[in-house]
């Protein structure tokens, strides 16, 4: 008895300097990060001492480090306990189903309540989940995204944000073929995004060609930069690999900034031509889309226009993406992440399995950088810089390596989230940051970590992520 | 060279920096034969695999391989990705190299790639579900589905190679190599980690393999049951040179071969170094 609680008082104290330690690295990290504010407010710049906030920060960590040791020293008996409490929490939540579906309905109402015009998107949410619950969560995200524009018809700003959610999703689909299938980890993906919207934008420029001429064409050049890229690299796994194509997202977009006579550098292109309907414009004029078609002109068509077209464009992706998987091609991708030696002892050649991958993605993503390109209007090297690439692998990643579904729920959540956390600016990337680290802890292959085989004899099981590789380059 | 020599070596002499790892070595293995390669650990034996099968380029010597139909390949100077397109080697690795993410009959159509990619032109007809592709894609399932029954894994075709126990692993990537159509199969120690009734399975698979397909097999082992019941030829190597080569019967009473497996006798020693003059 003694023993043990012996041992209990030196597990505390352990956690006790652990968590001293983390405090003492705290105070040391955040002590002229928070602890002083540069002010200007009387003309002059001087330090204005905040202790109150710089003592919070060091005490949640110091709290934070202590619980974490005192979990960590008692894990096993922790982990039970735990354990218990989770399967009796869903049990609960099981049997109080009905009273949780009101709750939602009362939080619902609330949230109405207090921000009348967000109805709508309450009413969303609820009917997505609803439908997710009956008829699972692909078809439920396909109608949302089907019916949004309908819903929100009169909501630019939502239907701004939707597109925008849409072309991450796009963007994690076609990186996903390079990361996810082929186990090939590009960390300069967004070079591809600016290829194909800068083709974009000088190529309509000059000639003045539609977009759907020019569509195509940025496609083609960004998988023409694809297999460029893949060239050099054809040798280089894992680390090396991930170093390499950083140097390339660098090296696109400082030839980005300095080619002015192409480019028109920092200044970037502007007044891009938009998309038109086929040909026709989305303009006030009588031979605008309005009036052909005999409704009173409204910006909001174009908007709405914009949404459906990347919405095609996304699902163009994923349904290639799919078909690709079952296909010698995309099996080649899948065998080449999981043991690239025992692909060559089958005969196929890992230089055109890695060039069309590095390629094909490439291609998705020109192919929404001419999107971007039209959507905007305007394109700057700003708008391609190393972040946009991590956040495009982040989707990847979180969402689950090779899962489709996967990679646009974490579109949504990651895109969504940066919208919905607009108020707290300064702290976006540190509750980014926690959601990282949470989905690592806890699902650490991301959200679908499960891989659904491409080919069954007598039923399909799914493939359990232990056994998946991640692949080393 | 004979014609009916499947694969012959010519003076293969491999070179790691100061290590010689295979030092002139001449063989030849009869089409529909299986030919053991033998030798204690570190004798060459997996580094004359990688020869073939070019995953290493040799520093000097030949390898032809005779196709039944008389072409002839030299694979010395092939990419190892060519040698199992082209010439049909097929192998399979001592630590077992299956995709373990993917299902048993998954890897056996990764094996048919050159086939299917063919089928599906070159991935445009494929895209679009032409029937073509799907009679191929059929086809080749049915193929797999053979080697599946072949290697008693038809009720674990769905699931994750990963999963497999260790026999089932080595007998898939047997399977695996097959559906490749091979001419010549390579099998770098098929037998390490069974216990004996798996060997013995193994034994009868090998020899269903020799009887019912057009596949030679080379194979590199350390089991003396699975070598000396199903090869009929031995070529046994030490120190990179080959030491012996005859039947099963010979090598097993071959002095040279006894005497580099089980060390020599003192007085050969005492002879030894009265010769260095220690």
């Amino acid at each position: 008895m003694s023993a043990s609680s012996a041992g209990k008082s030196s597990v505390v104290m352990h956690a006790l300097k652990d968590a001293l330690i983390a405090g003492i690295v705290a105070f040391g990290l955040f002590v002229l990060l928070l602890g002083f504010l540069a002010d200007d407010t009387l003309g002059k710049l001087r330090p204005l001492p905040r202790p109150v906030l710089l003592a919070a920060a060091v005490g949640i960590v110091f709290v934070g480090r202590f619980l974490i040791s005192l979990i960590y020293y008692n894990a096993a008996a922790l982990r039970v306990l735990l354990g218990e409490l989770f399967v009796a929490a869903f049990a609960l939540a099981k049997r109080f189903r009905f009273v949780l579906l009101a709750l939602m309905i009362v939080l619902a109402f609330v949230w109405i309540y207090r921000v009348p015009d967000d109805w709508p998107l309450v009413a969303t949410i609820i009917i997505t989940i609803l439908f997710a619950v009956w008829l699972g969560l692909t078809p439920a995200l396909l109608a949302l995204a089907v019916l949004f524009p309908v819903a929100f018809y009169s909501n630019p700003y939502y239907l701004g944000i939707a597109i925008i959610i849409l072309t991450y999703v796009m963007l994690g689909w076609g990186l996903n073929i390079v990361v996810g299938l082929a186990g090939l980890l590009d960390l300069g993906y967004v070079a591809f995004y600016a290829v194909g919207a800068y083709s974009y934008a000088i190529i309509a420029q000059a000639y003045g060609w539609s977009f759907w001429v020019c569509l195509p064409l940025a496609g083609l050049f960004a998988a023409f930069f694809g297999v460029l890229l893949g060239f050099p690299v054809l040798r280089l796994r894992g680390d090396y690999l991930a170093i390499v194509t950083l140097a390339f997202g660098e090296i696109v977009r400082i030839v980005l900034l300095n080619w002015i006579s192409l480019t028109n550098g920092p200044n970037g292109i502007g007044s891009i031509p938009r998309a038109s309907f086929f040909g026709i414009p989305f303009t006030a004029d009588d031979d605008g889309f309005a009036a052909r078609f005999g409704f009173e002109f409204d910006p909001t068509h174009r908007t709405v226009f914009l949404f459906y077209l990347i919405l095609a464009l996304a699902l163009i992706t994923n349904w290639v993406t799919i078909r690709l998987r079952k296909l010698p091609v995309g099996r080649a991708w899948e065998a080449l992440r999981e043991d690239e030696i025992a692909v060559r002892s089958l005969g196929i050649n890992p230089t055109n399995t890695k060039l069309t991958a590095f390629a094909i993605g490439a291609m998705f993503g020109g192919f929404a950088g001419a999107f971007f390109a039209t959507r905007q209007g305007f394109i700057s090297p700003d708008s391609f810089t190393f972040p946009e690439s991590a956040l495009i692998l982040a989707i990847v990643v979180l969402g689950g390596m090779g899962s489709q579904i996967g990679v646009a729920i974490a579109a949504i959540v990651m895109t969504a989230s940066f919208e919905l956390f607009r108020e707290f600016e300064q702290f976006r990337l540190v509750i980014f940051g926690f959601a990282m680290v949470g989905i690592m802890i806890w699902r650490p292959r991301g959200l679908i970590s499960s891989r659904e085989p491409s080919v069954y004899l007598k039923e399909r099981k799914t493939i359990s992520a232990e056994h998946v590789a991640e692949g080393h380059g | 060279m004979a014609r009916d020599a499947i694969l012959a070596l010519n003076g293969l002499t491999m070179q790691f920096g100061g290590l010689l790892a295979v030092d002139d070595l001449s063989f030849e293995a009869k089409r529909g034969d299986i030919t053991a390669l033998i030798g204690p650990n570190g004798a060459g034996k997996t580094t004359v695999f990688n020869c073939i099968t070019g995953f290493y380029e040799p520093t000097s010597g030949a390898i032809r391989v005779n196709h039944a139909d008389g072409k002839t390949f030299a694979l010395e100077k092939l990419p190892d990705f060519k040698i199992a397109k082209r010439v049909h080697v097929a192998r399979t690795f001592q630590n077992i190299r299956l995709f373990p993410g993917m299902t048993a009959l998954e890897n056996l159509m990764v094996a048919q790639h050159n086939v299917l990619m063919r089928a599906s032109g070159f991935t445009v007809f494929g895209l679009f579900g032409l029937p073509g592709y799907r009679r191929a894609e059929r086809e080749a399932v049915e193929l797999a589905r053979y080697w599946l029954e072949k290697t008693a894994l038809t009720d674990r075709a769905d699931d994750p190679a990963g999963s497999l126990p260790y026999g089932a692993q080595r007998r898939l990537e047997i399977a695996r190599a097959m559906c490749t159509k091979p001419v010549l199969l390579c099998l770098d120690e098929p037998a390490a980690g069974l216990n004996p009734r798996e060997s013995d399975e193994l034994n009868v698979l090998l020899r269903a393999i020799q009887k019912e397909s057009d596949a030679s097999i080379l194979l590199i082992e350390h089991d003396m049951n699975v070598v000396m019941e199903i090869s009929n030829h031995i070529v046994v190597l030490d120190h990179g040179k080959k030491i012996s080569e005859g039947a099963p019967e010979f090598i097993r009473n071959d002095p040279k071969v006894i005497a580099a497996y089980l060390g020599v006798e003192e007085d050969a020693v005492d002879a030894a170094e009265a010769e260095v003059g220690a």
